[in-house]
């Protein structure tokens, strides 16, 4: 039986709307990609048996609206920018590493129980989106068009204008923050 | 030998592009006597599979 349309977009429009503006960063930009993924949905012919199904191939169809959008204000992240983002890298730093760069005690990574049974709770997802809106801008898009959109290392350097080993201290910088982040607001409060 | 700031940058990159023998060697022995790295490494891991789980759409 085929979905009723509509209203399943009507549903899961405020999820792409969130997805594209974590990414995009400006809720114009976001509002349109999601505009051209409804539309391109409304006119396929694809039929689906469950609203998960039905969800995952908007996000694919979105997720090349993101990259389109991206590509098309590349070099948007200048090198400038990022370097505005970096100021508040050292605070973290320094909450994390001592003088001689071994972990603070209290910022010792822990371990993460069981994070598959995490993932299936929507509040994890909730959590998760807030660290990442709580990453600096730049540092932001640069991490989710590696991870989310699958761009390799050197293609995030030309659309961004950055060297490489810049690009890498981005992502390190992106990937420390929102794992303390993870940490400190999910797992620590999720150990037994 | 690398200490757990420089450690956990090598665990960040060996997600973007192949390590050296040098690093890969460096950063295996940290990790060995590092417990706080060894749980880091795994939380890179995890990482990456919650946003390709979020990146796809999975998420219930």
């Amino acid at each position: 039986m085929d979905l009723d349309r509509q209203r399943e977009l009507n549903a899961l429009r405020p999820d792409l709307l969130r997805f594209a503006r974590l990414q995009l960063r400006d809720a114009g930009a976001a509002e349109d990609a999601v505009q051209e993924t409804l539309l391109a949905a409304l006119t396929g012919s694809h039929r689906f048996e469950s609203r998960s199904s039905y969800k995952t191939w908007l996000i694919s169809i979105l997720r090349n609206k993101i990259i389109d959008t991206i590509r098309s204000q590349s070099r948007e992240v200048s090198a400038s920018s990022l370097a505005a983002d970096e100021a508040g890298d050292d605070l973290l730093d320094d909450a994390l590493f001592d003088r001689r760069g071994h972990w603070q005690d209290s910022a010792t990574p822990g371990r993460w129980a069981d994070p598959e049974a995490s993932f299936e709770q929507q509040q994890f997802w909730k959590v998760f989106e807030a660290c990442l809106d709580r990453l600096p801008a730049k540092t932001a898009r640069v991490f989710m068009m590696r991870e989310f959109l699958g761009f390799e290392t050197d293609e995030i350097c030309k659309e961004a204008g950055i060297s490489s080993s810049n690009c890498w201290v981005v992502l390190h910088r992106a990937r420390l923050g929102l794992r303390t982040c993870l940490e400190t607001n999910w797992f620590a409060g999720a150990e037994t | 030998m690398l200490n757990c700031r420089q450690a956990t940058e090598l665990m960040s990159q060996e997600q973007d592009r192949p390590l050296t023998l040098v690093e890969r060697l460096g950063l295996r022995l940290h990790v060995w006597i590092c417990a706080g790295c060894n749980n880091y490494r795994r939380q890179m891991g995890i990482l990456r599979a919650a946003c390709r789980r979020f990146g796809s759409g999975g998420t219930p």
